[in-house]
C-alpha cells in the first residue's frame, strides 16, 4: 500500500463504521482488489493532479450544482465505490420490491383508499400528510404509472446490511452526476478499469425516454415528451439541460406550455405543438396555480385538469409525496406485504413514531442519542443528530416534537459505511449513502446499475447532502462475469460474411487520361 | 497565385483536420480500451492502427505505443504532433499569405505540443487541447482570411480530409470486441447531441451510421463534407459552368457524393466498409488531382515533411 493510505486503519477503526473498501487489518475486500492495486501504484503528486484535472473537467462541462446563488463544481472523489455482483442482484430487486409497492399505495391512495379500511395505515396519517393532494383524487392517470422515476436512499449499517433510509418519488435528482461521473472517472482513472468489467450506466436516458413514452396517454402513436424545468435558477438546472439533451427533448418552462381543450401545447415557431408527457422537475406546488399555489409563475394554468382528463401524462405523477412523507416511510415494509405478499429485501431503518405514546416517552427521555427528522424536509433540511446538538438546540426539539408530534420522526444514530477519500495528503475514510435510480415503464421496474453515492467530505460527518458539503463518487456495480459484456454485439467479422458490392465500377478514367496525355 | 502556395495552404487545412479527427478518435477510443483487457488491449492498438493508415513497426505494440503513434510521434503525419508540425510548417512557407494571427496560431499549437504528460491519463487532456486548437485555427480561417483562392484551397483540403476522418471513424467500429457503440461513434464527431435533436426515439447503429455518412445539415457527416469540397471546387475554376467537367477532382468528389447522398439501401451496415473504403479511395483521388492540375510541379520534388 502506498503512503497515502498511512492510517487508514487507525482513522477507519475510530469511525466504528463497516469500511466498503477494507475489512479490518486493512485487507481490501474482493471486489475492491483491482482498484487497491491500481491506486497503490500512486503517488500523492500524481493522485493532486488527477483530481486537479477532474475538477477543472467538471467546471469547464458545467457540473455544477447552485450554492447559496453561486455556481459551484459537485466534488467527485477520486476513489470509486465498488459494489459486487451479488451485493447488487440484493439491491436491485429490493429497490424494484419498493418501487412495485409504493406503486401500489399511491394508486391505492388516490382511489379507494383500501390501505386504510384495513388498517395497514391510519387514514389519519395519510390525509395530514402536506402533500397529500385532494385536488388529484379519484382518477388513474394516463399510461397508468405513478412512480415512473424514483431514488430510493439505501446506506449500510455498522454491521454491513443495507438499509433503505428514504424514499423520493416526487422529483429524485442526482442521475446526471451519475453519468457525469463515469465520464470522468474512465478520464482521472483508466488503470482501474481494465481488466474487470464494470456494468455501464450511459443506457440510462435512453431509458429514460422509452420509459416515458411508453406511459403516453393511450391513442397517440409518436408521443412528444419533454422536460419541465423551473428554470435557470433551480439548483439542479444542469441536470434537467442534460437529460433533455440526452434524450433529444425540448426543456420546456411553464410559459413555454398552454393549456386548451385539456391538451397541453408548447410554443414552437412551426406554431403550436402538442405535449404528450412531461417529465415535471418541479414541486407539484408549483405546478398548476388553479389548483396549487395560485401565486406560482413556475408551472400552467390547467395541466391538473388536462392530466386528470388524460390528455397530457405527468411524470412522477403529482401527489406521490405522500409516499415520501417519513412517518409513511415506517410503513412501507407493511405495505411490501399489504399489496405484494412478499418479505421486504431490504429492511427500513428502526423508526420511532412520536404519535405512539411509548415511543415519545422513550425518544424524548433519549433525545441525545437518537436522530430527529421533519417528515417532509429534503437535502438533510432540519435534521437534528441528538449526540451533536447543545443542550439549547435539544430543549427547542423537545418542544417542537410535544406541540407536533405528526411531523416528526426520531431514527438512531447509525454509522454510515465508510469509503477512502482524498482529504488534504492522504485518503481517509467517509461516510457514504446511495441512491440507486428506478424506472418504471409500467410493465417492468429498471434499476440503473449503481446510482449516485454521496459522500461526507468532512471527518466523522454523517450528512452527506450536497447542500451541506457534501461530494460525491463514482458508483461501479462489477458484471458477473466479462462474457455479460458492456454492450454485447457480436464482432462482425467481415471475411466471413458475403460482401456485396453497391457502388459502381470504378472507371478507368485515370488510365484513359494517361493515354491521352501521352 | 503561386502552386506552391496553393500546396501549402491545401495541406495545411488537410493536416490541421488530420489532427481533429485523429483526436477525437483517440479520445473515444482511449476509454474503451481501457476497459478491456491486456491481451486484447494489444491486438486492438494495432487494428486502430491500421484503420488510421498505418502500420506499427515493432511487433510489442500495445497501448503506449498506440499513444506515440497516434499522437506524439512527430517523424509520422499520422500522429496529431506529426500532423500539427506538418501544418505548421507548411505556414511557414505559405507566411505571407496566411494571416498573422493564423500562423501564430498553428505556431503556438506547435510549441504547446511538448508540454502534456504522455500517459493515459495526460492523453485525454491532450486531446482536448488539441480540439480546442484546432478549433481555434477553423475560426482564425475563416475570420481573418479573405475568402478568395487562397482560403478556397485551404477549405478544399479542410473539406476532404474531414470526409476522410469520418469514413475513418465510422471504420473503426469495425475494431472492437467489446462494442464500439453507436453513441461512441456519434460522440467521436461532436454529433450526439446534434443526433439526438434529428432522431427522437428509434435509433441505433443503423441511423448513426447514416446520420454520420449523409446527413445533409451535419457539417462533419461525409456528405456534408464532399459538398463543401466540391463548393470550393467549382469557385476555384468557375468555367465549366454547364455541362460535363474537365476537372478529374469534381468528379470523383462529385461521384462519390451523389452516390451517397441518393444511395437507397436495405442493410447499410454491411455495405458500410465498402462505403468507407471508396470514400477514403475517393479522397485520395481527388487529392491526387488536384495536386496534378494546381501543383504541378517537377517530379522529383516532394513535399518536405517536418523531421525532428
Amino acid at each position: 500500500m502506498s503512503d497515502l493510505f498511512e492510517d487508514y486503519a487507525v482513522a477507519a477503526a475510530r469511525t466504528g463504521a463497516y469500511d466498503e473498501m477494507f475489512a479490518p487489518d486493512q485487507i481490501a475486500r474482493p471486489m475492491y482488489r483491482q482498484l487497491a492495486g491500481a491506486l497503490a501504484s500512486l503517488d500523492l503528486a500524481d493522485v493532486s493532479s488527477r483530481a486537479d484535472s477532474m475538477a477543472r473537467t467538471f467546471l469547464d462541462r458545467g457540473v455544477t450544482f447552485d450554492y447559496a446563488g453561486e455556481e459551484r463544481p459537485f466534488p467527485l472523489d477520486i476513489v470509486p465505490r465498488v459494489i459486487s455482483a451479488d451485493e447488487w442482484n440484493v439491491l436491485e430487486r429490493g429497490v424494484a420490491q419498493r418501487v412495485r409497492a409504493l406503486e401500489a399505495f399511491l394508486n391505492d391512495v388516490y382511489s379507494k383508499m383500501s390501505v386504510a379500511a384495513d388498517g395497514v395505515v391510519p387514514r389519519r396519517i395519510i390525509t395530514s400528510s402536506k402533500h397529500f393532494h385532494r385536488q388529484v383524487h379519484g382518477f388513474e392517470p394516463a399510461g397508468g404509472v405513478r412512480v415512473h422515476i424514483s431514488g430510493i436512499d439505501v446506506v449500510r449499517d455498522g454491521a454491513g446490511t443495507f438499509r433503505v433510509l428514504e424514499d423520493n418519488v416526487r422529483v429524485p435528482s442526482g442521475v446526471s452526476y451519475v453519468l457525469e461521473n463515469r465520464r470522468a472517472m474512465a478520464k482521472g482513472l483508466p488503470e482501474a478499469f481494465s481488466e474487470q468489467p464494470i456494468r455501464p450506466v450511459e443506457e440510462y436516458p435512453r431509458r429514460l425516454l422509452s420509459a416515458l413514452r411508453k406511459t403516453a396517454p393511450a391513442g397517440v402513436d409518436d408521443p412528444t415528451v419533454v422536460v419541465l424545468t423551473p428554470g435557470v435558477f433551480n439548483s439542479a438546472y444542469f441536470e434537467h439541460t442534460l437529460l433533455a439533451g440526452l434524450m433529444g427533448v425540448e426543456l420546456v418552462e411553464g410559459r413555454d406550455l398552454i393549456c386548451r381543450g385539456n391538451r397541453v401545447y408548447m410554443r414552437t415557431t412551426a406554431g403550436e405543438q402538442r405535449v404528450d408527457v412531461i417529465y415535471k422537475r418541479l414541486d407539484d406546488d408549483f405546478l398548476d396555480p388553479l389548483q396549487f399555489r395560485s401565486d406560482s409563475m413556475l408551472g400552467c394554468p390547467g395541466l391538473v385538469n388536462a392530466a386528470r382528463a388524460g390528455g397530457v401524462t405527468i411524470a412522477n405523477a403529482l401527489g406521490n409525496g405522500v409516499a415520501d412523507d417519513k412517518l409513511v416511510y415506517s410503513y412501507v415494509p407493511d405495505l411490501i406485504r399489504y399489496y405484494l405478499g412478499e418479505e421486504p429485501i431490504i429492511s427500513n431503518v428502526d423508526t420511532f413514531r412520536l404519535e405512539e405514546d411509548a415511543a415519545r416517552e422513550e425518544v424524548l427521555d433519549r433525545l441525545d442519542e437518537l436522530v430527529v427528522k421533519p417528515v417532509d424536509g429534503s437535502g438533510g433540511k432540519g435534521l437534528v443528530i441528538g449526540p451533536d446538538a447543545t443542550r439549547d438546540e435539544l430543549d427547542t426539539l423537545r418542544r417542537q416534537l410535544v406541540a407536533d408530534p405528526r411531523g416528526w420522526i426520531a431514527q438512531p444514530v447509525l454509522q454510515l459505511s465508510t469509503v477512502p477519500t482524498l482529504s488534504g495528503n492522504r485518503f481517509g475514510p467517509r461516510h457514504v449513502d446511495l441512491r440507486p435510480f428506478a424506472l418504471n415503464d409500467g410493465d417492468d421496474v429498471w434499476v440503473l446499475p449503481g446510482g449516485l453515492t454521496r459522500v461526507a467530505l468532512k471527518e466523522g460527518s454523517l450528512i452527506v447532502n450536497s447542500s451541506q458539503g457534501g461530494g460525491s463518487k463514482d458508483t461501479w456495480v462489477l458484471a458477473e462475469s466479462r462474457n455479460v459484456p458492456v454492450e454485447a454485439e457480436p464482432r462482425h467479422s467481415i471475411s466471413i460474411r458475403e460482401r456485396t458490392s453497391v457502388w459502381p465500377v470504378e472507371s478507368s478514367w485515370r488510365d484513359r487520361e494517361a493515354e491521352q496525355q501521352q | 497565385m503561386l502552386s506552391r502556395i496553393a500546396e501549402s495552404l491545401f495541406w495545411i487545412g488537410r493536416y490541421v483536420e488530420r489532427a481533429d479527427g485523429t483526436a477525437r478518435i483517440l479520445d473515444v477510443h482511449l476509454e474503451r480500451l481501457n476497459h478491456l483487457p491486456p491481451e486484447d488491449q494489444h491486438s486492438v492498438a494495432q487494428e486502430l492502427l491500421a484503420v488510421m493508415g498505418s502500420r506499427p513497426e515493432r511487433e510489442d505494440f500495445g497501448l503506449p505505443e498506440l499513444l506515440h503513434a497516434l499522437a506524439y510521434d512527430r517523424t509520422h503525419a499520422t500522429s496529431i504532433a506529426g500532423s500539427l508540425g506538418a501544418a505548421r510548417e507548411n505556414a511557414r512557407r505559405a507566411r505571407e499569405t496566411v494571416s498573422s494571427s493564423l500562423w501564430e496560431c498553428l505556431n503556438t499549437t506547435y510549441y504547446g505540443l511538448s508540454q502534456h504528460r504522455k500517459d493515459v491519463v495526460g492523453t485525454y487532456r491532450f486531446c482536448h487541447w488539441v480540439l480546442e486548437r484546432t478549433a481555434m485555427v477553423g475560426g482564425l480561417t475563416d475570420t481573418t482570411m479573405s475568402h478568395d483562392d487562397s482560403w478556397l484551397f485551404l477549405v478544399l483540403g479542410r473539406s476532404l480530409e474531414r470526409a476522410d476522418m469520418t469514413a475513418r471513424m465510422l471504420s473503426t467500429r469495425e475494431v472492437h470486441t467489446a462494442g464500439m457503440s453507436w453513441v461512441n461513434m456519434l460522440r467521436c464527431a461532436g454529433a450526439y447531441e446534434a443526433f439526438l435533436r434529428t432522431r427522437r426515439a428509434a435509433f441505433d447503429d443503423r441511423h448513426a451510421a447514416e446520420f454520420l455518412l449523409m446527413d445533409r445539415l451535419f457539417p462533419r457527416s461525409i456528405v456534408y463534407a464532399l459538398r463543401d469540397a466540391d463548393d470550393a471546387l467549382e469557385k476555384l475554376d468557375p468555367s465549366d459552368q454547364r455541362v460535363g467537367f474537365i476537372n478529374d477532382a469534381r468528379r470523383v468528389v462529385g461521384q462519390a457524393r451523389t452516390f451517397l447522398e441518393f444511395h437507397r439501401t436495405d442493410d447499410l451496415m454491411i455495405e458500410l466498409p465498402e462505403h468507407m473504403e471508396r470514400v477514403q479511395r475517393a479522397v485520395a483521388q481527388a487529392s491526387d488531382a488536384i495536386s496534378r492540375k494546381y501543383f504541378n510541379r517537377a517530379d522529383e520534388q516532394a513535399w518536405v515533411g517536418e523531421v525532428s
